[in-house]
């Protein structure tokens, strides 16, 4: 980077605060100069008009052009084409298969993990930096952690010592290091530890907060009738955090539906591990296949909508309870 | 449903931060007391330092000189002692051809993040102000649309995005560079424009929920003192939706500086406007053996995230639970 190059950047970054500082500006001058007839309709105008303009040009209108490019071939002529690929190539089967383990092991294993840590950890000292620990690799990019991994997860053939710690424990053990990576179906699961890495603090974190939120007297209660701790957990705890439970799994699912860049950083969805968002990116961006990448990214969409329409309906539930 | 409705998560008024976990010790005469049993002890140390172990090696290696990582795991380090800054130096700042030079990289993530938070959180206050506070038909079924926006996934963006910005904004950018020849061609606008873009939606539902509670009294009396919509939204609205404007922009800053998607759609993949991620994750694609650089590399990247994280806790989490599924 010359010095040039970096006073190009920073007059960006001023001119790019100076446009949108003026915009705002006018904006706001118009509003209060606003003529008095009508004066309502323009204020509102002026409040709301950029939001409004950016999101229709930045999602409302590629949204829909994009069901459609999903149904068109080459030619721009209707077509099942795409789709017909997406569920009869074998490696685009694979990345629907893909995808599905994903969705069923990460949102399980990181919240079972994240309420036993919850509760193993609950009221004891030390808690703030317990929840740190396993809360920070929610503050890391999927780039950044996938390095962190790929490093644990790093061969060296023949007789070399090993540097990644897997490998080292493998062989501590007399086995034969293996190539992780590229070794089918493995990878898979060493890809989803990633993300169930990440994912567990964060239901450890929602977790956590409801068992507190559990009314102490029917703790004490239970206790007073005689019961162990599992018989408390399962009776007393479980129910009391059944909502934080399903906004738990169902926002790691969706997360975990739309997994790309651990993917990408990783395997870039070699050796088949490719799942539904890194195959959309591969073949819209890099075969050039928009229309198969617009019917991967309708797939992802229709597979996140049932999803949330179901979380929509518990907490509505919940506060009608309420 | 933090994917839609993020303050609405039953549990949230819980959620303040993980301070908050030691809660009230007098209301419930609760005492901190070690915990509860050994085997719980044992597995929670086990978690613990089986999700910090990975972290921990990478940060240990980065230190390390090239030739031990290369042959010596980081394990060994007090038998293979060795503790360099080469590494660093190297990846910031060398400028031959082969090294990372993140420098560049560094400073366009800081720009990117900069007008990527700032651009949907000024905008989206304004709209998050219409709806709450000026009336108008329709207000309701607007908001739910803005609102219901929040479940498209990018993917279903990109595609027709790009061509969007490849036919109005790249004459622009062209014009600019023949104008300011400093400014290249492949400037920092479309990424900003599109990180603001799909912040959007989150970020007008977010700042609605706290804006519309403001209360009545305060922003009638203003009205009545004659003051317009403009120098209510400055004086009197803004000030006091700092709280929910500070966990909205630390989630934006953080998940701007942390994609890898949108730059890659973007910013064209050069030292011009590719931020960290992108230059890490062409790293590991093309020298996944240079441990010595990558491990530097990821922890350049990851020093941002780190500082925010220790330091804004409390808004930190906040922020994070309620877009969770952003994206």
């Amino acid at each position: 980077m010359t010095t040039a190059d970096l006073l190009g950047k920073l007059l960006q970054v001023v001119m790019g605060l100076a446009v949108f500082a003026a915009v705002v500006g006018l904006l706001i001058f118009f509003i209060d100069k606003a003529p008095k007839r009508g004066r309502d309709y323009w204020q509102l105008v002026g409040f709301l008009a950029p939001a409004m303009i950016l999101v229709v040009i930045g999602l409302v209108y590629p949204a829909i052009r994009t069901s459609i490019l999903a149904f068109q071939d080459s030619s721009g002529d209707f077509s099942w084409d795409n789709f017909i690929w997406t569920f009869t190539q074998p490696t685009a089967i694979r990345t629907l298969i893909n995808t599905i383990i994903w969705v069923a092991l990460v949102p399980t294993i990181a919240t079972v993990v994240g309420l036993a840590y919850a509760v193993f950890i609950d009221r004891s000292r030390g808690e703030r930096y317990y929840k740190a620990i396993l809360f920070m690799p929610m503050a890391i990019s999927f780039v950044g952690a996938g390095i962190i991994w790929k490093f644990v997860y790093e061969y060296r053939s023949g007789d070399r010592e090993q540097i990644g710690l897997l490998n080292a424990i493998v062989t501590a053990f007399g086995g034969d290091p293996v190539q992780w990576l590229q070794t089918d179906p493995i990878n898979t699961i060493l890809l989803i530890v990633v993300m169930i890495w990440i994912q567990t603090g964060f239901a450890m974190v929602v977790l956590s907060a409801a068992i507190k939120g559990i009314p102490t007297e029917q703790i004490e209660a239970a206790q007073l009738d005689g019961t162990n701790g599992w018989q408390r957990f399962t009776n007393v705890t479980v129910p009391g955090i059944r909502g934080s439970l399903v906004v738990v799994l169902t926002t790691i699912s969706i997360a975990t539906l739309k997994v790309f860049d651990i993917v990408r950083t990783m395997t870039a969805g070699n050796f088949n591990t490719s799942v539904i968002a890194n195959e959309m990116y591969t073949q819209a961006f890099r075969a050039s296949e928009v229309g198969r990448g617009s019917a991967l990214a309708l797939i992802l969409f229709v597979l996140v909508l049932p999803i949330i329409i179901y979380n929509v309906n518990v907490l509505r539930k919940q506060r009608e309870i309420r | 449903m933090s994917s839609v409705a993020p303050a609405d998560l039953p549990v949230a008024k819980n959620l303040g931060a993980i301070e908050s976990t030691e809660i009230a010790p007098t209301k419930t005469g609760r005492v901190k007391k070690r915990l509860t049993s050994r085997t719980a002890t044992v597995l929670s140390l086990i978690i613990a330092v089986a999700w910090t172990i990975p972290t921990f090696g990478l940060f240990i290696s980065s230190f390390r000189p090239a030739e031990l990582i290369r042959t010596t795991g980081w394990w060994t380090i007090f038998q293979n002692p060795g503790f360099t800054l080469d590494n660093y130096r190297d990846v910031l700042f060398s400028t031959s051809q082969s090294s990372p030079q993140l420098g560049a990289y560094f400073v366009n993530s800081i720009a990117i993040a900069l007008l990527g938070t700032l651009i949907p959180l000024v905008f989206a206050s304004m709209a998050a102000y219409a709806f709450a506070w000026i009336k108008f038909k329709g207000a309701n079924v607007l908001f739910i649309f803005v609102f219901a926006l929040q479940i498209i996934p990018l993917q279903m963006a990109l595609v027709p995005l790009l061509q969007i910005f490849s036919t109005w904004l790249r004459p622009m950018q062209a014009w600019l560079h023949d104008v300011i020849p400093i400014i290249p061609e492949q400037n920092y606008a479309p990424v900003w424009l599109a990180h603001a873009m799909f912040g959007l939606p989150l970020a007008i539902f977010l700042l609605h929920n706290f804006i519309s509670e403001i209360p009545n009294d305060v922003v009638e009396a203003a009205r009545v003192d004659g003051a317009t919509h403009g120098q209510i939204f400055f004086r009197i609205v803004l000030p006091l939706a700092v709280p929910a404007i500070a966990s909205f922009a630390i989630f934006q800053f953080l998940w701007v500086w942390n994609d890898l998607l949108v730059a890659l759609i973007f910013s064209g993949g050069t030292q011009d406007v590719a931020p960290l991620t992108q230059r890490l994750a062409e790293l590991t694609g093309t020298r996944g053996q240079d441990w010595q650089r990558l491990t530097a590399a990821a922890f350049v990247s990851l020093v941002v995230p780190l500082i925010v994280f220790f330091s804004l806790q409390r808004y930190f989490v906040r922020g994070l639970l309620a877009g969770s599924t952003k994206g």
